[in-house]
């Protein structure tokens, strides 16, 4: 494999014994493989430099594979992407930066077209045209879709680029990453690797990294997050002294599958579906009676949580989503793989009963800060996608936006550190990083069975404990209990041991690995909600039920400290929405 | 909770052991799949037991293994489902009865494995995905606006767009096994995706192709292995068979003379009702009076070639009455019934459509009875009747 390796002119023996002679090197380097780090590694191609792309399993095995319902852009005549982005304005509860939100809508309609004549199938009208259906906290139809399999079929599309490209963009296929390497000056110049396959470690030098690695949804149990989704970019980003940014908000998606996390996509109510609670209820007419099931997600949740909270629930603490009223030939052509969920994983038939859900972990708002190029505080180190925070979100993010989120901020983070490394001349890692990675690796396999806990008991508890504490309803007590766990659990960690001891495959070390970046992300969680005294978007505290502009209209940042996170605050921008209450 | 027993196909490749076999106790809901029975195996007992896995909700396409023989995904196989299945087979081998077997799991199949559920995918389906040209080739410069195409002919490709490339019908697929270099049921079903897309300028090209490679459409020997293996209902064998349908449309000459076989056959159904055998080998090769005057150089050799197969018949006693033999002899059906073979014929012309999940649904196969569609046809056959009279 390493022979096939593009090599760094500039590598000597003062790399240090390992890091010699033998370090491949990209003038860009995308870690992930999503729909955000597909799109930045093409983009920077685009450009004229060298890329490569990083992955942890092949790529199209992402997350961003989940994404149901499709991607939002003011493309119809009489729609402005004014109207987008003051619906996610709104949908942020005032928390998304407006500058950044402007950018991402006034360049979607153009992303989407691009998406178009790359292949994407999307839905079309009965003219032929690009076919829209109705989301979430949006004021127009504005969401474009593939039946159902949206990320899925743009992920595909975009692969095909990829395999198209093969020249321009190199692939590595199953490469896990440890750790970013750092030069001198404190800029980051590439990152530490483990080959999936075989084992072996390996250094890659960059002028440029874009984490574009997901989020952290495994920190919680359940959720809608696949087993990937372990922070990994946040926190790597976090120990090189990056800022994160929102990390209180994580989103709670209204209709999830009790228990197994399995998500219901938006666009079932998009559709038309009705939630009803165990009375048969239309309780939505209580909390959002304009918007009704498609009011923002936060919103959606709080009122489930509330009608189950209050006994107005099903016995199972659920409520029901009932999707019957949608006319069948309709389900079979935009809801197929709901179909297949409710079958497949509840045993209900959707097109004849209702199926029994209830808000689950699902979104990652906050994350690695950057700015609309996808820069972060670290010098060559870029973020993109659900891994950065840049912020469009905010409090809230509304469905359909992900997707274009991770398209937008993925290309201008690709073509920003293209250009940025046709500006600089490189450098080196300021040596010893491989040398560390591996002994870290070393000691964890040297652990003996019985030094202390399982890796996956203490995952086990660390989700049980944010799903209960770090939830829709939050308080003091609920989120300093469970920071006093996420720091035990950190510390059992610490001795936790592993099975395997080979090289190949060696799928339970990278458990432990990723049960490190997992315990990060949901340390900076705990403390940025514990800070947040105010309910905004998704963070409702209800200890302080208000939203409280005049306090708290401004980003929490989190940046390593030598005991704990250090905090700090920043502005939102706010260039023409002026904050005012939010009712759906 | 339930008890379950998972009977799992392991190798470690750095023990300098081969395959062996190794059972877990599990315990969770029979509504839970395999594949959190194997987790659960993973989490409790032993670490290194090795699985590709992360959605857990059949979207990602990792945990293609087979389970009791059958290749499908882990996270989408119910393991109390898997349990009855386990039961079935053993109770097939010992006259009945016997509960609690063990579930059989092992790694997909036509595949080398790397270590217990994992295989490389790289040259078994990955190469062949490329070997497909597998991205669009488009017309020309981009249109300022999107392409404007039938609404149909996107939901038409988006059931093979649905396949999320778990590998599971290359797993089940048989031809593969004899000829390891098919291009295969993923790979095909991904170029119909390109063929079948109205925005793509080469689609004749990929169907010269794909037709032309001796390892191609025509290597499929429709065994439906890939569509009850396939997880996502993309039922490659399917868009095989539209590939073949639409190179026979382009002309494009099919080795084994499937496509005019095709048609001979339902012409001859269409005219007598049932199957007239002494007609079809010559219809099939040399079509209609000019097939019959002038025929191709194809014609006479594929005839030849079939001879041997006429006399085989005939010695064994297969072919014996006159009908068998002379072709014309074969009788029409009797009273009005050829007239309603026609009127299905007319029907299926007026009310042609490629099944496809997303208009169809998965159990909706089957028009139930009081359907207008079968209404129309008693009509049409009605009307037929009377035409006649």
């Amino acid at each position: 494999m390493s022979d096939a390796l593009p090599r760094n002119p500039t590598a000597g023996s003062d790399f240090g014994s390992i890091e010699s002679a033998l370090v491949p090197t990209h003038d860009v380097l995308v870690i992930g493989a999503g729909l955000a780090g597909q799109r930045a590694a093409l983009a920077a191609a685009e450009q004229g430099v060298s890329v490569g792309i990083l992955s942890k399993v092949h790529p199209v095995r992402s997350h961003s594979n989940a994404a149901q319902g499709g991607i939002n852009a003011a493309l119809n005549p009489g729609d402005s992407w004014e109207s987008h982005a003051f619906d996610t304005v709104k949908g942020s509860d005032y928390l998304g930066d407006q500058d950044a939100i402007s950018i991402m809508c006034e360049e979607a309609p153009e992303e989407i077209l691009h998406l178009e004549h790359l292949g994407v199938t999307f839905h079309r009208n009965e003219e032929g045209k690009l076919g829209t259906r109705a989301f979430g906290g949006a004021s127009a139809a504005r969401t474009y879709y593939v039946a159902d399999i949206t990320g899925q079929a743009i992920m595909h599309v975009l692969y095909e680029q990829l395999m198209k490209y093969s020249d321009d963009v190199t692939r590595y296929e199953e490469w896990f990453c440890t750790a970013l390497a750092m030069d001198e000056q404190g800029e980051c110049c590439g990152v530490v690797t483990r080959n999936v396959a075989d084992g072996s470690m390996q250094l890659f030098t960059a002028k440029a990294v874009i984490l574009a690695c997901g989020g952290n949804g495994q920190a919680w149990k359940p959720t809608t997050n696949a087993l990937i989704c372990t922070g990994d970019g946040i926190a790597m980003a976090y120990r090189v002294g990056a800022k994160l940014m929102d990390m209180e908000m994580i989103q709670y998606h209204p209709t999830t599958l009790a228990g197994k996390g399995f998500l219901i996509t938006e666009g079932a109510r998009g559709e038309g579906a009705h939630l009803l609670n165990a009375k048969g209820e239309r309780f939505m007419e209580r909390y959002a009676p304009n918007k009704m099931e498609l009011a923002s997600r936060d919103v959606v949740s709080r009122a489930e949580q509330t009608e189950i909270d209050e006994g107005r629930g099903f016995p199972d603490g659920t409520v029901a989503l009932d999707i019957t009223v949608v006319p069948k030939k309709r389900i079979h052509e935009a809801l197929r793989e709901i179909v297949l969920v409710g079958r497949d994983f509840a045993g209900v038939d959707i097109t004849k009963e209702p199926i029994h859900i209830k808000p689950g972990n699902h979104y990652t708002m906050g994350g690695v800060k950057t700015d609309v190029d996808g820069r972060t505080e670290v010098p060559g180190l870029y973020a993109a996608g659900e891994t950065a925070c840049v912020s469009v979100h905010g409090g809230n993010r509304l469905g359909a936006n992900s997707l274009l989120d991770t398209l937008i901020f993925g290309r201008r983070s690709g073509v920003d550190a293209a250009a940025r490394a046709k500006r600089i001349e490189g450098s080196r890692p300021s040596g010893g990083t491989l040398e560390v990675e591996q002994a870290t690796i070393d000691a964890i396999s040297a652990r003996e069975k019985g030094s202390g806990r399982r890796v996956s008991e203490i995952k086990f508890d660390l989700g049980t404990v944010m799903d209960k504490q770090v939830a829709v309803f939050r308080d003091e007590a609920g989120i300093q209990g469970a920071l006093e766990k996420v720091r035990r659990l950190k510390e059992e960690a610490e001795s936790a041991y592993i099975d395997d001891k080979g090289s190949v495959f060696n799928q339970d070390l990278l458990g432990a690995i990723e049960l490190g970046y997992m315990l990060d992300n949901a340390e900076c969680t705990c403390i940025a909600a514990l800070e947040r005294k105010e309910s905004r978007g998704a963070q409702y505290r209800t200890d302080f039920p208000e939203r409280n502009d005049e306090e708290w209209l401004k980003h929490i940042d989190l940046q390593q400290g030598d005991e704990e996170p250090e905090i700090s605050y920043s502005e939102v921008t706010i260039t023409q929405w002026e904050p005012e209450e939010r009712k759906y | 909770m339930a008890e379950y027993t998972l009977k799992v196909r392991r190798y470690q490749p750095e023990s300098g052991q081969g395959p062996f076999w190794e059972e877990f106790k599990v315990d969770l809901d029979p509504t839970l799949s395999v594949l959190d029975g194997i987790l659960q195996a993973k989490d409790r007992d032993d670490g290194s037991l090795s699985v590709r896995c992360s959605c857990k909700a059949a979207i990602c396409g990792s945990c293609g293994m087979k389970i009791n023989g059958q290749s499908g995904l882990g996270c989408k196989t119910q393991i109390g489902e898997a349990q009855e299945l386990a039961d079935k087979k053993a109770s097939v081998g010992n006259g009945g009865g016997t509960k609690d077997n063990a579930i059989v799991v092992e790694p997909m199949g036509n595949m080398p494995v790397i270590k217990d559920l994992i295989t490389d995918m790289e040259s078994t389906h990955w190469e062949k995905i490329r070997r497909v040209t597998p991205w669009l080739l488009p017309y020309g410069e981009a249109p300022e606006r999107e392409y404007v195409v039938e609404p149909e002919s996107m939901i038409d490709i988006t059931q093979s767009m649905a396949c999320i490339q778990c590998g599971a019908c290359v797993s089940s697929c048989l031809s593969m096994e004899a000829d390891p270099d098919f291009i295969g049921p993923a790979a095909l079903a991904k170029a119909y995706r390109f063929v079948g897309d109205p925005r793509d300028a080469e689609s004749k090209e990929r169907l010269h192709d794909l037709a032309e490679d001796p390892h191609g459409i025509y290597d499929c020997t429709h065994c439906f292995s890939c569509v009850d293996a396939c997880p996502k209902g993309v039922a490659p064998m399917d868009q095989i068979m539209r590939l073949r349908r639409k190179a026979g449309e382009e002309g494009i000459d099919d080795p084994h003379n499937g496509h005019n076989h095709e048609i001979a056959f339902t012409k001859i159904i269409e005219k007598k009702g049932t199957l007239d055998e002494a007609l079809l080998q010559q219809e099939s090769y040399a079509p209609g009076i000019k097939g019959k005057l002038v025929p191709s150089k194809g014609a006479i050799e594929g005839l030849g070639k079939s001879l041997p197969t006429v006399l085989r018949a005939i010695k064994t006693g297969k072919a014996r009455s006159l009908s068998k033999l002379i072709p014309g002899v074969h009788p029409k059906l009797p009273g009005g019934a050829q007239d309603e073979v026609k009127a299905i014929y007319k029907h299926a012309e007026e009310h042609r459509e490629e099944f496809n999940i997303y208009i169809h649904g998965e159990d909706d196969v089957e028009p139930e009875p009081d359907e207008p569609a079968d209404a129309a046809l008693t009509d049409e056959a009605k009307a037929a009747t009377e035409e006649k009279a």
